[in-house]
């Protein structure tokens, strides 16, 4: 067991995998020299060379269209968007090739591309920093996307997702880059797409992933100093989702509350809701709640704290679900 | 000596136009010349000091936490106030998030470009009013804004009429990094196919965040208008005088219907990328050094003081570069923080129901949270 930051999590894991297969390369803005923005590549170019670590030109459609090249070549090509809202340049290379190859040649050309985005608000950051797009990959057919909540995760899912031969959308918590956390860099990790009880309770099921799961976490502390109890899943998969632990907690609670930074329509949470409500209906104590952001543009920073869930609204959602 | 050519340039194709050395020294050029007399130059130089404090003054209020960031300009102020003063109030310019010079030149308030920063609003002047587009962070996308509006303008008639008061262009700001972004690539097509009025003015200050420029192109950028059908110039970005000519040169030629231009500003950025960046990780201050001694502001004033210009001059700059710098201070620590309700207003043009009762859930909210009878 060692202690690192989340971010420090990522670092080890991506060291680990290049270790592993010299086909794994890093592309990204600033990820070389810097070791990107968040220094989650710090060091690795040092120690890989230019040609495994490339400083890619600035352009995200680019970075994803020459990593098509490269897989075809047989390469695994793990790619950095500098931040989420820059992601969309790539999106037609990500949403047009990158997903749809596999498919297209019934299984001959794989794509085992890691798209790692750090996501989310909360870090006080300008516009175009702080945006949550995972549903919208996670709508697309062809890609997986997974999102860590914690460091020991962090090392592993993206050993995980680089080891995949589908391509992954990895979802990176950028607020808990920091959060220190226990990585046992021995132990057998549990697979990749698998959601998981990170805190067992009896009163409601509280569902989260990525940068929220520190927050339900608070939440269930709080809770528990007033005498309710929250049984709290990190989903740790986004698509395709591991929802039997999540139905199995709600068939016990009766109570289902979703927590997530994107807006409120069509995000996750209207799939997890409909998903709960069709397998654990004769279950339910009240209607499944959805605690997400608002249907806006992400809001000046000033702002962003009253806009993302934090413990009051999440508390104060448990409450309504109980007094149903 | 000016540096006749740069080292992606071996051929010396596209030698830098330069007009006032960095020993403050006015030097002939075949093809351009700065068409004022020494009060422009002291009103050049008055913009220059400006704008270099407002740099200054938010920089130092990021570190005072007032600010959540700040892109701080320092090095290109000639670039951009030499572009920047030869628009006329018709024209339109399209930043990134830099070109706070750029803003000073077309008259926006500079305590207004603290709001994005601060995080209180996402763009605080109004463009229509200023003739300058918000800010415009996702790299590149701004320069197919630049040449849609400039397509407009000749739908409008408002080209080719040679009517100096009235004729209009546009200019385009991107970075030496937004070379490699296809949405500018797209901009330099759109421009030559419709011959469109647009300058694309890109300031090469050598760096994009860490990616040195050779990272982003290979060959000088001012090349690339060639192959997309116009033309392109480099000049000495630290020097106000030439970037002045050179584009005034081009925004009339862009007013008179003779289409798109490409001018590359040879610069340096002297400062980090942001006040969240650590140059030191990627470059030497060596490499700095050399280029404070082609300081842009510096030698304007030494040619100013060759010219006689009196000390109350640079005093009372002084006095007005303290005054901006009280304003900014004063206006920045009161900008209020925007009301979350508010903004759902701002979606769309006439709502929506659902927004409307999200908004009501949210405002319902959060006054269940405040004691009786307090304010938000
Ligand atoms: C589409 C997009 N990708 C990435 C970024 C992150 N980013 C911000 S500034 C920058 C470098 C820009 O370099 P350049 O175009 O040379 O402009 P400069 O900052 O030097 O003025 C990058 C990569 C962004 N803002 N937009
Ligand atoms: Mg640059």
């Amino acid at each position: 067991m060692t202690k690192m930051p989340l971010g420090k999590g990522l670092n080890a894991g991506l060291r680990a995998a290049m270790e592993a297969d010299d086909k794994v390369l890093i592309m990204g803005e600033d990820v070389g020299k810097l070791g990107g923005v968040f220094r989650i590549t710090d060091g690795l170019q040092k120690d890989f060379g230019e040609s495994r670590v490339i400083d890619a030109p600035l352009a995200e459609s680019g970075i994803v269209g020459t990593a098509v090249g490269l897989a075809y070549r047989g390469y695994r090509p793990v790619l950095e968007i500098q931040f989420d809202g820059f992601v969309y340049p790539a999106y037609d290379q990500i949403v047009s090739q990158v997903a749809k190859l596999h498919f297209r040649s019934q299984g001959r050309v794989k794509m085992p591309i890691v798209i790692r985005i750090p996501f989310g608000g909360g870090i006080g950051a300008v516009e175009h920093h702080s945006e949550s797009p995972e549903g919208q990959f996670a709508l697309t057919a062809g890609l997986k996307v997974v999102s860590c909540s914690n460091a020991n995760d962090a090392y592993w899912m993206i050993q995980q997702a680089i080891a995949s031969d589908d391509p992954v959308v990895f979802m990176e918590p950028k607020r808990r880059y920091w959060d220190q956390g226990e990585v046992d860099t021995t132990s057998e990790p549990m697979p990749l797409h698998a959601s998981s009880v990170v805190r067992e309770g009896a009163d409601a099921t509280v569902i989260a992933y990525g940068p929220m799961v520190k927050t339900c976490l608070e939440s269930a502390d709080a809770a528990a100093e007033e005498g309710t109890s929250l049984e709290v899943i990190d989903l740790r998969t986004l698509s395709p989702l591991d929802l039997d632990p999540v139905f199995e907690s709600v068939r016990r609670t009766g109570r289902a509350i979703v927590v997530h930074e994107a807006a409120q329509t069509l995000g996750l949470g209207a799939e997890i809701s409909a998903r709960i409500t069709e397998k654990c209906f004769y279950s339910l104590e009240a209607p499944v709640i959805r605690v997400t952001g608002y249907d806006l543009p992400y809001p000046p920073s000033r702002v962003e704290e009253e806009y993302l869930p934090g413990l009051d609204r999440v508390l104060e959602a448990v409450d309504r679900s109980l007094a149903f | 000596m000016p540096d006749a050519y740069v080292a992606d340039d071996p051929a010396g194709a596209f030698p830098l136009v330069q007009l006032l050395t960095p020993e403050g020294e006015r030097v002939p050029h075949a093809d351009f010349a700065y068409d004022g007399d020494d009060d422009s130059i002291r009103g050049l130089y008055r913009d220059l000091v400006l704008s270099r404090r407002i740099d200054f003054e938010a920089h130092a209020l990021q570190r005072h936490g007032e600010l959540g960031l700040w892109a701080p300009a320092l090095g290109q102020e000639a670039a951009q106030i030499g572009s920047g003063r030869a628009l006329r109030p018709q024209d339109f310019a399209f930043p990134t998030y830099r070109e706070h010079g750029v803003a000073l030149c077309r008259g926006v308030d500079p305590a207004l470009l603290l709001g994005l920063f601060r995080g209180v609003e996402l763009g605080g002047w109004d463009p229509a009013e200023q003739g300058f587009a918000l800010y415009s962070i996702v790299i590149g996308a701004q320069t197919l804004h630049a040449t849609g509006y400039a397509m407009g303008l000749t739908l409008d008639g408002e080209v080719g009429r040679n009517d100096p008061e009235r004729d209009a262009a546009v200019i385009a700001y991107f970075g030496d990094g937004a070379t490699s972004q296809g949405d500018v690539n797209e901009a330099f097509d759109w421009a030559a196919v419709f011959n469109a009025p647009v300058v694309f003015f890109c300031q090469n200050n050598q760096y994009a965040i860490s990616a040195s420029t050779d990272r982003n192109t290979r060959g000088p950028i001012a090349q690339r208008a060639g192959g997309f059908g116009f033309s392109g110039i480099r000049v000495d970005g630290n020097d106000v005088l030439a970037c002045h000519a050179v584009t005034t040169a081009a925004m009339e030629k862009a007013r008179n219907g003779e289409g798109p231009s490409l001018i590359e500003a040879y610069t340096y950025r002297m400062g980090a990328h942001t006040t969240s960046d650590d140059p030191s990780r990627y470059r030497d201050s060596a490499e700095v050094e050399t280029w404070k001694l082609k300081d842009p502001i510096e030698r304007v004033k030494r040619y100013l003081l060759l010219q006689g210009t009196p000390q109350s001059f640079f005093d009372d700059l002084d006095t007005e570069a303290d005054e901006l710098g009280k304003h900014l201070r004063e206006t920045c620590k009161s900008l209020p923080d925007p009301d979350l309700a508010a903004l759902f207003d701002h979606v769309y043009v006439d709502g929506s129901p659902e927004l409307m009762e999200q908004k009501a859930q949210y405002v319902a909210y959060r006054d269940s949270l405040e004691p009786e009878g307090s304010e938000s």
